[in-house]
């Protein structure tokens, strides 16, 4: 299959030609321009470097990361893991990290799957659906992202108040409060099916690859979905009722202020989520359209030529095909959100911006502050792109 | 393609790459000049122990012509630009009341820096300031670890509450499980959380950068209840519709001692500032006033006056300024009384803590003029 031929011709490396010290070689004068742009961009980040310290030492500013381990005495309103204001700076960090990683992650898969469905529907032959996709896309491209988030956040600030909360089932409140959802008492055993479930899925994906490499031997088609329903379903049942099937329904209930226990959804986080998707989703369109019209008119009809009905041209012929043109600006556009959600500050999500701010105001240490904030926005994006690369390369066209 | 998405998120983004700017590029730009002003120092008398600006500063200041002053973007009563982009206030009257002092009868020699709570520090660290007014509250680590100092607390402020009246609270105690409207940046979050642990309340932070929005947010009913100090409550609550819709919880749950501030290494210009407030206070303990000041620095009889408004002694020059400056200051500004009055009693703010010590409960308090 990958036994490309090679013209020897063109393997055979071309002959070395000696690096004569000369103004008149081409590399030489190469080599000494490189150098040069290298001796100054060095300069001048060793100049700013010196300066910096310099500075900071004649104004007896206080530097260094020490600050991490003081107790951070601030308090944040949502986090994923376990906080309160005892703990640490760094700890504070830590949970703006995840509420970041929170949003960002949410946010780019409902993003995907809106941006990919609308580009399907702007394609669509009814003229209402693909004009009504065309007019969404144009209306969330053309307004700043802040304005739509202080404009969703407003909308639910509009909302009545926890006593008047909307109750449309039981246990569950709207109010602008932010949702109330019933939920149950987090034990130690769900998190081992919640763990069994993850591997569950793992299994499921290597099995399917399995099978699929035996079809292509025996051309057998083999189900793949009572072994997903064994593994990702089944086991981590087996495992929970093991350890005595532990359920605490957690309803929420209305007293004093504001409703107790249950699962909220922040109006922050809510408003956030919903900017962030609606916005990217518009641009994710943009690029799924691009990507099904860059498919050559060809390659439907020779699959409609086969019998295949549409929306299986569509899945098993035209986006394989397409995908490649898509995922170097999806990349792009996974990076804008993750970016964007530092937006989160104007409508009091507390992520990593915000709460590395408040830190750096209240220990005064500025330069460690952001660079905190550099280095969490630099991993984060570093992966994405390291993940979409990956995945580019997988996906690439492959010359048999 | 993309434009749009870069364009969307330029206001905020830029105001918080400030920071970075500020904290990273003013530091690393500005050492030459830092450098450079060292030898062209005039001699001081006694070598200052932290370098950097070891220069004279009202020397510098006088040169220039013109104090560099770094105020708030604008708060009602302290620092707000009118419609002609002149700046009045509690805090802009203390720059003014600094550069009387250092060019004699010329208020106008100041130029205002409007500075954020979080670029404010690093625009006095860096010498784009000469002096920082912008109600900014003393605390141990910022007067250590930042090389600035706080020269005097011209205004006693607390963190307080506002609910809506609707609510029927009449006590913070009884904020338990409340959700809260707090700006970040500021001592306010920490002053909250550390009351909340030591009372037993439960709260619930709504964190919102801009004072507007996080105001607004409080008015829409996404916070039971709004915490800030308490001058800024008065100063909220003033401008709202109706503002006896909302009323201001009597406790008073954190000490916000707030004063001018300027950057190690000049004592001498830390002194003047410090004089400057302590000349303002004794000139109100006097009853010395804009209308009457002249004719006390002549006739007033009482030594202490004499000496302080440079009819005998020169403890202007001691200062490094004219000796008749506090009647300069006084003639233009008025006393600590009128300035509080012309600034803040609009508010409805009462003197409190901020009445002289000759009145019960008043903290402010001048060392003698000798």
């Amino acid at each position: 299959m990958s036994d490309t031929a090679i013209d020897p011709r063109y393997a055979a490396k071309p002959p070395k030609r000696p690096l004569r010290l000369s103004w008149s070689d081409e590399r030489f004068r190469g080599i000494v321009w490189q150098v040069l742009v290298l001796a100054v961009v060095a300069t001048i980040f060793w100049w700013l470097w010196s300066n910096t310290v310099h500075n900071l030492e004649v104004r007896r500013i206080a530097s260094g990361w020490g600050f991490l381990s003081r107790e951070a005495g601030l308090p944040i309103a949502e986090s994923l893991i376990p906080y309160d204001p005892t703990n640490t700076y760094l700890r504070a960090l830590a949970v703006g990290l995840t509420n970041t990683l929170k949003v960002a992650i949410i946010g780019i898969i409902l993003a995907t799957l809106l941006g990919t469905l609308l580009g399907v529907l702007r394609l669509s032959p009814n003229w209402l659906v693909s004009k009504l996709v065309g007019g969404y896309v144009e209306v969330v491209r053309d307004l700043p992202l802040l304005l739509q988030l202080l404009f969703w956040y407003a909308m639910l600030q509009g909302l009545p108040g926890p006593r008047q909360a909307i109750n449309p089932a039981t246990g569950v409140f709207l109010s602008n409060r932010g949702l109330k959802l019933p939920w149950f008492e987090w034990l130690p055993a769900h998190s081992w099916a919640l763990l069994v479930c993850v591997i569950g899925i793992v299994a499921t994906l290597i099995w399917r690859r399995a099978a699929l490499a035996r079809q292509m031997a025996d051309g057998q088609p083999r189900k793949v979905w009572p072994v997903a329903l064994l593994l990702c379903v089944g086991a981590p049942l087996v495992v929970w009722a093991t350890q005595g099937a532990p359920f605490t329904p957690d309803i929420p209930f209305l007293r004093g202020f504001n409703f107790q226990g249950g699962l909220t959804v922040s109006p922050e986080f809510f408003a956030l989520l919903t900017g962030l998707t609606l916005y990217t989703a518009g641009f994710i369109c943009e690029i799924v359209r691009a990507g099904i019209q860059a498919v050559h008119q060809g390659q439907w009809e020779a699959a409609g030529a086969l019998g295949l009905p549409r929306g299986q041209v569509m899945r098993l012929v035209v986006l394989p095909q397409a995908l490649r043109v898509i995922i170097p600006p999806m990349t792009s556009q996974f990076l804008n959100l993750t970016k964007n959600s530092s937006l989160a500050v104007a409508i009091g999500y507390q992520d990593i911006v915000s709460i590395a701010n408040t830190t750096l105001n209240q220990t005064g240490q500025a330069i460690e502050g952001i660079a905190a904030i550099m280095v969490v926005y630099l991993s984060i994006s570093l992966s994405i792109s390291l993940f979409m690369n990956w995945y580019n390369a997988r996906i690439a066209l492959v010359e048999r | 393609m993309n434009t749009m998405s870069s364009s969307g998120k330029r206001g905020f983004s830029v105001r918080r790459l400030v920071l970075g700017a500020m904290g990273a590029g003013l530091l690393a730009l500005t050492a030459p000049a830092a450098r450079a002003q060292a030898p062209a120092a005039a001699p001081a008398p006694a070598p200052a122990p932290a370098a950097g600006g070891g220069s004279n500063m009202i020397e510098t200041i006088r040169n220039r012509g013109t104090l560099i002053c770094g105020v708030s973007t604008g708060l009602a009563g302290f620092s707000a630009p009118d419609s002609q982009g002149r700046w009045s206030g509690f805090d802009v009257d203390y720059c003014r009341a600094v550069a009387i002092a250092i060019f004699g009868t010329d208020q106008n020699r100041v130029r205002f820096v409007a500075t954020t709570p979080q670029a404010r520090f690093t625009a006095l660290q860096s010498g784009e300031l000469d002096m920082l007014a912008r109600n900014t509250t003393w605390t141990l680590s910022r007067d250590t670890s930042l090389g600035l100092d706080f020269p005097a607390t011209s205004f006693y402020d607390g963190q307080g509450f506002m609910v809506k009246r609707s609510l029927g609270v009449t006590s913070a105690r009884q904020l338990d499980g409340a959700t809260i409207c707090v700006q970040p940046g500021t001592t306010t979050e920490q002053n909250l959380s550390d009351w909340a642990r030591s009372n037993r309340v439960t709260i619930r932070p709504v964190v919102i950068e801009r004072q507007e929005d996080n105001v607004a947010a409080y008015i829409a009913g996404r916070c039971d209840a709004y915490t800030t100090d308490a001058s800024g409550l008065a100063g909220v609550r003033s401008t709202q519709q109706n503002p006896n819709d909302h009323i201001i919880l009597p406790e008073i749950i954190s000490k916000e001692p707030l004063g001018p501030l300027v950057r190690h290494g000049d004592q001498r210009f830390a002194d003047l500032v410090r004089w400057v407030h302590f000349g303002l206070l004794a000139a109100e303990e006097f009853g010395i006033t804009a209308a009457n000041v002249e004719q006390a620095a002549t006739a007033d009889q009482r030594p202490e006056v004499g000496r302080m408004l440079g009819r005998g002694g020169d403890l202007g020059q001691m200062l490094g300024v004219d000796n008749r400056w506090l009647v300069n200051v006084v003639k233009i500004l008025g006393n600590y009384g009128e300035v509080f009055s012309r600034n803040l009693t609009p508010l409805g703010l009462q003197r409190g803590p901020n009445a002289l010590w000759t009145t019960p409960g008043g903290l402010q308090y001048a060392p003698p003029f000798r």
